[in-house]
Order: structure tokens, then sequence, then C-alpha cells
């Protein structure tokens, strides 16, 4: 950034002018808010983001008054050392994971075929297949949801686990095929051509070269497959029949008060998260390293 | 894995049989008839989008040719996969494998033919370009050069019968370009096996190559040795493709005692009939620029025996090494004079009357038909033919 040019204009250019004066107060302000801005606008997206996590967070070590944990009264470890006080809270958690789980398979599998297929080939109604394969995540939850439920109830599909998963599935292919998509076109196809032209037959490419260059996108496709599907509300809501998971079982609780231990698992979500990610911050940089 | 093990020493020659490659009407590459002998060093040299890394990619199998053949040796390769090809590639864009290091990238190939002991053949490659202590890096952390000099390694491992390379020196400077040119053509003398070397920049190829193929719109135009094809061009694309050069259109008046003479704008020029390239009665006379010399007018001396031609000097550029003029003949032509500077006497000066004249033996004879423009640099050619519109060839 060049130094601020507030009277060059009015005389003719002479060094000396430029080597004595000293800028004000105000333009030296200026200048430190300039230097500075994209740090400052940094800051402030970072807290109004983590905000609520830090508030889920603190209130997992309330001593709540009452049902509601939404006033702070006194710091406990109640809540971490006793979670399944309710153990509904953990057969729901048991629940969710379950479900995200075999979702998550099943999505990124078929997803990551589905990319391999639109990017690698030309076939009759490719084109509809792309579009329809965004419908899911354009569709409103609620309709997907509730068509879904006509369609079981069409079917006489007893409500249940089964059905949730195959709800699950069906969003997060979605996603899958987008973000693995993304990834394969980025693959210069002539590594690929490189690699067949070093003897390797068509498994050992895809073996060798086109897997691991791809296989970033499939893990974070992966990966949010997985907690879109833990997470969802509205669909399963629809879906369930009797099976309660977690986001329904919060949803059931915040009529009665939210138990802290709610808190306790969504803390553990997050730092469970965070923690992935930095492990594969530091084992990249030191693959990188060696 | 169709081959198993690597066929030393035997290096055979590359046929190429009416080799051609239509994209929908497109024609990038037309009836290529070549035979590449085993072991040469051979340039495909031509304009970009001429067809020359449709060739490439066809030899290696990435193509499907639209028709013809490809035979290394007595063997019909057209059917074979490109894993089943005795042929390796060092790519234009060098498609290093940027999830292995130098050594994995280097050993690829002989680990995909189930060879387990790479280590030693591994570490001589890259002693042999020069990049030992590079072994574990990843191709992103090395520089355009040492990339290069890895995706020669990478194919070179695997001694196949022919080697080819597609601009492997595009992306690197001048300086570097220069330093890799010598680098390869000692490998190849090193190695004996057979390189296709493809590119556009002329001097490269002539530096480099034994054989110079010269390509353009799919089809050879010429090829020869690098003096060879410079000193005869056979077309007006090769005559100012590689090089410059003066073209004089004209009419034969009289062929006799091997040497043909023709008339343009007045004058008559004199040209050994083995240099002329048809035997119709349209002949364009070309000269190279450095091969000319130009004198003033009063001090001309002795022509005879000499083409001679009369004009005004518009343009004098002096680079040290020579001096460049242009020459204005009287029906505005205008001709290109390298003089080299080896007496004061001989410089002449903007607008002075001079006499240009060179040895008939230095002159070629081409097709009437030709056109005079085909070939030229571009940039070249809109200087010379001022708001005239370009016609390139
Ligand atoms: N896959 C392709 N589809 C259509 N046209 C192509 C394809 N590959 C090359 N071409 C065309 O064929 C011609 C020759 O291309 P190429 O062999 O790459 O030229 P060069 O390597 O000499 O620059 C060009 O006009 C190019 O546009
Ligand atoms: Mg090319």
């Amino acid at each position: 950034m060049s130094t601020p040019t507030v009277d060059r204009a009015v005389a003719p250019f002479d060094p000396r002018d430029h080597v004595a004066k000293k800028p004000g107060a105000v333009v030296r302000g200026l200048r430190w808010v300039r230097e500075h801005i994209i740090g400052i606008a940094a800051v402030l997206a970072l807290f109004y983001l983590f905000l609520p996590i830090a508030i889920v967070v603190i209130f997992s070590f309330n001593k709540p008054v009452g049902r509601q944990n939404v006033a702070w009264n006194e710091f406990s470890l109640d809540a971490w050392t006793n979670i399944c006080r309710d153990p509904t809270i953990c057969e729901s958690v048991g629940v969710s994971l379950q479900i995200a789980f075999v979702a998550t398979i099943i999505a990124t599998l078929l997803g990551t075929l589905i990319s391999f297929a639109l990017v690698r080939h030309r076939f009759r109604g490719r084109t509809a297949t792309n579009l329809l394969i965004f419908l899911p995540m354009a569709t409103p939850e609620v309709v997907l949801g509730a068509s879904l439920l006509a369609l079981f109830l069409n079917l006489g599909a007893p409500l249940g686990f089964g059905t949730i998963l195959i709800a699950h599935v069906m969003f997060c292919i979605s996603f899958v095929v987008v973000t693995v998509k993304a990834r394969l076109a980025g693959l210069d196809p002539r590594l690929e051509q490189a690699a067949m032209d070093l003897y390797a037959d068509e498994r050992s490419t895809f073996r060798y070269v086109t897997l691991p260059l791809v296989l970033p996108g499939i893990i974070s496709a992966g990966l949010l497959a997985f907690s879109l599907s833990f997470d969802d509300f509205i669909i399963t809501n629809f879906n369930n029949g009797t099976l309660v998971t977690f986001p329904l079982y919060v949803w059931g609780a915040a009529q009665r008060g939210i138990p802290p231990q709610v808190n306790v698992i969504g803390s553990l979500m997050f730092f469970g998260a965070l923690a992935i990610v930095v492990i594969a911050q530091i084992v990249g940089a030191a693959r990188r390293k060696k | 894995m169709a081959r198993t093990q690597v066929v030393t020493g035997q290096v055979e020659d590359l046929h190429l049989v009416g080799l051609t490659k239509r994209f929908g009407t497109m024609t990038a590459v037309d009836a290529l008839d070549l035979t590449i002998p085993a072991g040469s060093f051979f340039a495909l040299l031509g304009p970009s989008g001429c067809g020359k890394t449709t060739t490439l990619r066809m030899v290696a199998g990435l193509e499907d040719p639209t028709e013809g053949a490809i035979l290394i040796g007595e063997q019909d390769v057209t059917q074979l996969r490109p894993y089943q090809r005795p042929v390796n590639t060092v790519f234009q864009s060098y498609a290093l494998f940027p999830h292995l290091d130098i050594f994995e990238n280097v050993a690829f190939g002989l680990r995909r033919r189930g060879i387990k002991d790479v280590k030693k053949p591994v570490e001589d490659m890259l002693e042999l370009v020069e990049l030992g202590a590079m072994a574990r890096r990843k191709p992103g952390q090395l520089s355009g050069g040492q990339q290069q000099r890895v995706a020669v390694a990478r194919a070179l491992i695997n001694q196949p019968d022919v080697l080819l390379l597609d601009e492997p020196l595009g992306a690197l400077d001048l300086k570097l370009r220069r330093q890799m040119q010598i680098e390869l053509k000692r490998i190849q003398t090193e190695v004996g096996i057979t390189f296709v070397h493809v590119t556009h920049d002329q001097e490269e190829a002539m530096t480099m190559a034994d054989t110079v193929a010269v390509m353009n719109n799919g089809r050879i135009e010429q090829m020869g040795s690098p003096v060879d094809i410079y000193e005869n061009p056979r077309t007006a694309f090769v005559a100012n493709f590689l090089g410059q050069s003066n073209l004089l259109p004209g009419q034969v008046v009289g062929r006799e005692d091997g040497v043909t003479v023709i008339s343009a704008h007045n004058a008559t020029f004199r040209i050994p009939t083995a240099r002329v390239a048809t035997d119709g009665d349209s002949v364009v006379v070309g000269v190279r620029p450095e091969k000319v010399t130009v004198r003033a007018k009063d001090r001309a001396g002795d022509l005879s025996g000499r083409n001679v031609l009369e004009g005004v000097v518009t343009d004098a550029s002096f680079t040290g090494l020579s001096t460049q003029y242009l020459v204005r003949t009287a029906w505005g032509q205008e001709l290109q004079v390298f003089s080299q500077n080896l007496s004061a006497d001989d410089i002449v000066r903007l607008g002075d009357d001079v006499v240009v004249s060179w040895d008939p033996i230095h002159s070629f004879g081409l097709d009437g038909a030709s056109d005079l423009h085909a070939g030229m640099d571009k940039e070249l050619l809109a200087l010379q033919s001022g708001d005239e519109p370009a016609q390139v060839g």
C-alpha cells in the first residue's frame, strides 16, 4: 500500500516536502485502520461465528436452576460426569451415530460412482442426471420430508430406521456428488494418461493415480454427509416413526427444558470435529516436510 | 501387464504408415508416411496447431488413429493399449504425479511392470539427470527445469524403443532452454534410444536433431538433416519457417548446363537446376538474407556471374555481430540482407543506392504457385506488409 498522498497535487513535486512533514494524528489513525482492516474484519467474523458455540460449551458446565438451562447459576461438572443420566439421550445419540455412519458409507460410495460416471462418460441422460442430482439440495426440506412420508405410507413401509436411512442417503448423495465432481473435474486427465504410458493398465491407473488424487475429495464428501445426516431434523421428523434421533430428542426436550447433557454432547461433537481437522493438518504438514 | 521384460540393446525403427487423424471434419494429421531410424534424434517441427501433439499421442496410444498404422520394427502396435507399447512420453506439461515424490515418480514404470528391485536403477537415473538430492521431494517443490528432468527420467528409466518428447522445453526460460537442449542431446547420445522431439522452435530443432521433419497443416512439408533443409528448402513454408528468405516470383526463360535461368522484374537470375523444386515454368527465386552482399552502387565492383538486383536502403540495424538491412527494389519489395561486419568500407547507409548480389549456387527455386508468406513469422509479416491484411498459410 502506498503512503497517503494528501498535498501532492497542489505544488510541483519537491522531494524535501515529503521528507520533513509528519502526518497528523487523524491521518495516522486512518492509516492504522486501513492497514489492519482485514484483521479487524476477521476477528469480528470469527467472534460472530464462535459466540454460539462458546455459549453451548460454557453452559455445559452450568448447574441450572429448574428445568431451563438458560441462566448461569454455578459451575459444575455434573453434566460431564453423568452424560447418560437420562438414558434416552444416549440412546438417541447412538441411533443418530448408526444412521449417520451407514448413510455416509452408502451415500459416499454411490455418490462417488455417480461423479465418475458424470465426469468421465458421455451417455444419454447425462445432462438430465446432472440436473436431477441437484434437486434434493434445491428442494425445501419440508417438501422432501412430506413427500417421502407420503411415498412410504403409500408403499406401506414401516417407519423407522430403514426409512430414516433411505431419506438421509437421498439428500447426502447430492452433496457427495457435488464435492467429488469438483475434485474430479480438477484432475488433469494427462496424469492418468501418463500412468497408462508408464505401463499401468486401467486398474493400476485407478489404484495408484486416480484414487489417491481424488481421495481428499471423497473424504471431505464423507465428512460432509456424516454431519448432514447426524443433525438432520426436518426430514427425519417426518419419517422416524417412533425412533428418536438426537436432534429429535433435543427438539422434544426443548418443550420441557433442555438438560445440560445436550450441551455436553454438542461440545463433544464440536471438539471431536476440531480434533479431526487439527490432526489432518498436522499429518499433512508432517508428510509435506518429509 | 503385457511387457514384463525390457528389451535392451535392440532398438527398432519407428514407421508411420498413412497415419491420419480427423476430429469431426477437421483433419489434424493427414496421411503421414514417416520412417524414423532407430537411435536417431528426430525433430518434428511445425507451428502450433499443425498436428504435432496429435501425432505423438497416436504413437503413444493415447489417441486412436482414424486411418493408418504405426509399426515399431516389424510389430504393428496400432491396436495396442498405451501400457502395451515400448514407447514412453515426456508430456508437454510434464504431468508428474503430484502425490508421489520424485523417487516414486521415476520408479512408477518399473513398479507397474512388477520389477521389485527399483532402488538402484532409480538412483542411477536420478544421477543421470543430476537430481539425486531431490529424491524425496514432491514435484511441486521443484523448479520448472528440475520437473522437466524428472519427466525425462521417469520416461527414460523404462528404456523404451522410442522416447516421445512433446515440446519438453516450452515452459522454460531462454537460458534454461539452451542448457536443457545440450543436456537432452547428451542424454540421448548416452542412452542411444530413438528420440522424437516435437517443437515449434526452429532453432531448437536444428541444434538438437539429426533429422528434422517440418510439419504444416497435418502434413510433412520436408524432411532432412538440419543443414539440408535450411540450405535447400523445397517449399515457401520451409523457406520462411526455418530462418528467413527473400522470395521473388518469376518465369523460366531457359534451362541449360544444369542451370535454370529465370526472369523476374526485368532482371535475370540463375539457379542450379538441382535446386529448383519444380518442373513448371513459373518459379519463385529464393535466397537467404545472409547469402546476399550489399554494396554502394558506385563501388559495386565486379558482379559478373552473380545474381544482381538494385535498390535503396530503407532500414539498417546494427546488431554487433552483423548489420541487417532492408533494401527496397524498384517495384517496392523489401529484401532482407544480413551483412557481417567485416570492414567499415562495406557499410552502406540509409537512403544509399545499392546493388545486392549473390552467388547463383546460393539460390533456390520454388514452385511458382507458392504462397510467398507461408510459414512467416506473423509479427514480422505485419511489420513488412504495413496495413495490408496479413495472409498466412
Ligand atoms: N481432442 C481434440 N478434439 C478436437 N480437435 C482437436 C483435438 N486435439 C487436437 N485438436 C485439433 O487438432 C489440431 C492439431 O492439434 P495439435 O496436434 O495439438 O497441434 P500442435 O501440437 O502441433 O500444436 C488443432 O487444430 C487442434 O485444435
Ligand atoms: Mg502441441
